[in-house]
């Protein structure tokens, strides 16, 4: 087998295993979208701002330690205790919880019936506040995350294809978990929404929000849902990634190329965000392989963006999105 | 039936010409859906032309396709006795054709004003230039256009709501100043998609007597969709009746009253 | 009481066009458009260039493009950063290939560069809508800065990778370099400003402006009333890169010096405009000057208070900044989606009744 080829597929996995990632943002973004018509582009501070809180409650951090510092002169650091990683995780999902009601009772309630362009830039704003409130709050400082995910290159996997191949491929173990989360994630979601009570609710929501009001349901306790299982999903991505490059600014940017995976798989649909995820993950890997060093490498940086606009253009409604025929 | 290719004379003794736009064997698919199904008429220089039919007929659809926002998947359309060929929506705006909506669609942002001067936007030719200086041929036009557009303004009285975001107006004025945006262009074929829907007596009286005052002085064509019988029957000169995407019926409105395919359609058929 | 316009017939249509048909107004612009060029520029330094005036002026211009697309015309665009990059390394191109080109032309022919590139990225606003254009635009963005880094001719091979403006004069004053007086910047900068505000006010009441603002308002309508989405889309984005593009360029070579792509141009500056946009109001042009005035102002403003008075550190002053940023734009769509042009306006209408508001 010739080398490039083996090189090639060890590109496409270590991809694949970057769009499970992707397309872990893009969930949380769909969620939202699905439910309330609102683009979310706070979802990736809302994974930064989840991961800065789990290693907060976890190494025991004295919230808003440099504004007390600053207004009272004090010199608090941390409390000297170490949570245990599962507390830590329950004690965030807590707080995204507690951030849900937060947005929809200051920023939702009041843009309800808004043009959904208008709703973006207010997700744009909240990204903003968050993004202060969280460096405000946890210090920012890039942190490590550890909450005991396996780390490190397979070596399982390594020696396998070595025998294979006669080349052993790279992949990393915390990809093979993200992976295996995504998917028991995506079950969970899809099940909830198609078999649950509230799920059912939520679709109806997503449809019509007068209609679903006039049967019943309340639109404020379906979008409070709605934004905590987001919280959650972001959670869940804030620490994939977290473990994986640390706790930082950058966590935000990287959330951002859910976007691109959303335009290519629809923002409605759960198969499309992970579809979306994976082709972008691929792409983008694929292409640094092979294009990326006749034209200076980092081609990652607008690859995927690019891709979105040249499909869009040719396809406007996405990968599963529907068809939509214009009336006046 | 007697030859009218050199028009007719209408009951209250308006003469009316040739034939200004004819569709021929028009069909429209949407997938499997037929909206559409093989309707040919015409209309002619001057009159007032009703579509009927009952909800879901394809009135609206049929308007669309005069107003080329639908391209008809079968059938031509011939206008001033030329061919249509496909056209964008805006191409044949500047042949002559302005319409109003079901459901308003004015510019909401805009006031009453620049409402109704976009209706003029396809007369209007000042370079980008003397626009962005707004000296010269920009400037000119702009006063010899707001001089039209208060005319029409005065025609349909709503000279007090002028710099009004059309935003904050009722749902009558609204319809009022759609109406006011489409006679700003001048058109040879105007198009009324049910003009009176969800008006009270009066503002229907207000605007029935608008689209006979405009027929009359402006000499324009006038091709409508209405829902109120009272309405069509003392409007129109010909009404064409439509039901599940078929013709039914086509003629002046005493005629059309007594077809019995038309009375089934819109009172059911007894099986017996 | 000053304030009114009973008695302020129009009798011509003309009249009833201008801008400002109130008098008391008309007297306030050109007061202020005299004390901008007769009396400022006296007592101006350094100071006061760098950190309010010339920054203040420049995102003026890049407001009023964004303006143009987003508040008249109604396309989104995040990709602000990538266009005034545009702006800038045209500009720097043009500069030291034709070292003997006026300074003014530099800028307005890097305007034109921008334009044609807006123009290209605004293709896909004929297929895609909203926010999934707006999502577009990124791939604008990432992609400009990219290639802006990666592609060594931009930046003549130097070594750093930066671009600095070389030293040229305008009427026999440097308006780059170092030895560029406060002044001189701050005059070369309102030249640009005063001349685009009234082109851009011009454009957006005429026929143009009718145009882009029932695309936006809404867009199927506006083609069956006989307006074409492509050119007048595309006359959007082209009008509005070229501001955007003066902007990068006079960004880059009077109040920069020097810039890197990243750094100077990169997401947080489409952010920054857009906000700018928001606050100051959509589909307004004091809007424009209204929000740039806010967000140049407040970070000056609570780092004196924050940094200076309460001797607070820096970066804890600038996260309590991006807070109260985010948080005014949350404020701003929910309490006055038009922004402070709409605060202004209500203000000006009360103003009118006043004292008897029956």
């Amino acid at each position: 087998m010739p080398d490039q080829l083996v090189y090639a597929m060890e590109v496409t996995l270590n991809g694949l295993m970057a769009g499970v990632m992707y397309s872990l943002v893009a969930l949380g973004f769909v969620l939202i979208f699905k439910a309330s018509g609102i683009f979310n582009y706070a979802q990736g501070v809302l994974a930064l701002f989840a991961a800065l809180t789990l290693v907060g409650l976890q190494q025991g951090q004295v919230p808003f330690a440099h504004l007390i510092n600053a207004v009272f002169g004090t010199d608090l650091h941390h409390f000297g205790w170490h949570l245990p990683a599962v507390v830590a995780i329950a004690l965030t999902a807590g707080v995204m919880v507690l951030m849900a009601i937060a947005v929809e009772k200051l920023v939702l309630k009041h843009l309800v019936n808004q043009a959904p362009i208008i709703l973006f830039m207010a997700t744009i704003g909240l990204a903003y506040f968050l993004e202060g409130f969280g460096d405000v709050m946890w210090g920012a400082d890039i942190k490590k995350l550890d909450v005991g995910l396996p780390q490190g290159i397979s070596e399982t996997i390594e020696s396998v294809t070595a025998d294979w191949f006669g080349y052993g491929f790279f992949i990393d173990n915390l990809d093979i978990v993200a992976t295996v989360v995504a998917v028991a994630l995506v079950t969970a979601l899809t099940v909830f929404s198609q078999y649950s009570k509230q799920g059912r609710a939520l679709r109806a929501v997503a449809d019509d929000h007068q209609a679903a009001l006039s049967v019943g349901i309340s639109l404020r306790f379906i979008w409070v849902l709605v934004w905590s299982i987001a919280g959650f999903v972001a959670l869940v991505a804030g620490i994939m990634w977290g473990t994986k490059s640390g706790v930082q600014f950058s966590l935000s940017l990287i959330a951002l190329k859910a976007l691109p995976v959303l335009m290519l798989g629809g923002f409605t649909s759960i198969p499309g965000a992970i579809v979306g995820g994976l082709i972008i993950g691929v792409g983008e890997k694929l292409f640094e392989f092979s294009i990326g060093p006749m034209i200076g490498g980092a081609t990652e940086n607008w690859f995927a963006y690019m891709l979105a606009l040249l499909f869009l253009v040719f396809r406007p409604q996405g990968l599963f999105g529907e068809r939509i025929i214009e009336r006046v | 039936m007697k030859d009218m290719s050199e028009g007719y004379v209408t009951a209250d003794g308006r003469q009316i010409g040739g034939v200004l736009m004819e569709m021929k064997n028009i069909t429209l698919r949407f997938g499997g859906v037929v909206a559409i199904k093989d309707i040919s008429f015409d209309i002619r220089d001057g009159e007032i032309r009703a579509i009927i039919g009952p909800n879901g007929a394809g009135k609206s659809s049929m308007l669309n396709v005069i107003s080329g926002f639908y391209v008809p998947t079968e059938g031509e359309v011939w206008f001033k006795g030329v061919r249509r060929g496909p056209m964008k929506p805006y191409q044949v705006a500047r042949l002559g054709v302005a319409r109003t909506f079901q459901n308003i669609a004015l510019f909401d942002g805009m006031t009453v004003l620049d409402n109704i001067m976009t209706g003029r936007l396809t007369r209007m030719k000042a370079g980008l230039l003397s626009q962005a200086l707004w000296y010269g041929a920009a400037e000119r036009e702009e006063i010899a256009h707001r001089e039209k557009v208060e005319r029409i303004i005065d025609f349909l009285e709503i000279q007090n709501i002028r710099k009004t975001p059309v935003g904050r107006l009722p749902y009558g004025l609204k319809k009022r100043v759609e109406l006011a945006r489409a006679l700003a262009a001048e058109p040879k074929l105007l198009l009324l998609d049910e003009p009176m829907a969800g008006m009270n007596v009066e503002e229907k009286e207000d605007m029935s007597r608008f689209i006979l005052d405009l027929n009359d002085e402006f000499g324009t064509t006038i091709v409508l969709i209405e829902h109120d019988m009272g309405v069509v029957m003392d409007l129109s000169d010909r009404v064409v009746v439509m039901d599940y995407g078929r013709k039914i019926g086509d003629g002046p409105p005493e005629e059309v009253r007594n077809n019995q395919d038309v009375i089934d359609a819109y009172l059911g058929v007894a099986h017996d | 009481m000053l304030y009114r316009e009973a008695g302020d017939f129009k009798t011509t249509y003309r009249e009833d066009n201008q801008t400002f048909p109130i008098r008391f107004d008309r007297i306030a612009y050109y007061t202020t458009v005299a004390a901008a060029f007769a009396v400022v520029p006296f007592f101006i330094n350094d100071y006061w260039a760098n950190a309010v005036f010339v920054p203040f002026l420049i995102y003026a211009i890049a407001a009023l493009g964004l303006n143009i697309l987003t508040g008249y015309a109604g396309q989104v665009s995040l990709g602000t950063g990538g266009f005034m990059a545009v702006g800038a390394y045209a500009c720097y191109k043009l500069m030291t290939a034709f070292p003997e080109m006026s300074m003014v032309l530099n800028v307005l022919l890097a305007g034109l560069v921008t334009a044609g590139v807006g123009v290209l990225f605004g293709l896909p606003s004929l297929r895609i809508k909203g926010f999934y254009l707006a999502v577009a635009t990124l791939a604008a963005q990432f992609f400009l800065v990219w290639l802006f880094n990666k592609v060594p001719w931009f930046y003549n091979n130097s070594a750093s990778g930066q671009i600095t403006a070389p030293e040229r004069t305008f009427l026999g004053q440097f308006v780059t370099g170092a030895q560029t007086s406060a002044s001189a910047k701050y005059l070369f900068c309102l030249a640009f400003v005063f001349v685009l505000a009234l082109v851009a006010r011009n454009l957006t009441r005429g026929t143009t402006g009718r145009k882009w603002m029932a695309i936006r308002d809404m867009d199927i309508a506006a083609e069956i009333i006989g307006v074409n989405p492509l050119t007048t889309k595309l006359s959007a984005f082209a009008v509005s890169s070229f501001y955007i593009g003066v902007a990068g360029a006079l960004f880059f070579s009077v109040y920069l010096g020097a810039a890197e792509v990243g750094e100077s141009f990169g997401i947080q500056k489409s952010f920054l405009i857009l906000f700018m946009v928001i606050i100051g109001g959509l589909g307004s042009i004091f809007g424009s000057f209204a929000g740039a005035a806010f967000l140049v102002l407040l970070p000056v403003l609570l780092k004196n208070v924050l940094v200076g008075t309460l001797g607070w550190p820096t970066d804890l002053a600038a996260h309590i900044e991006l807070m109260i940023v985010g948080a005014l734009i949350i404020i701003f769509l929910i309490v006055e989606p038009h922004g402070l042009a709409q605060l202004w306006r209500l203000t000006k209408e009360k103003l009118r009744l006043w004292p008897f508001p029956h």
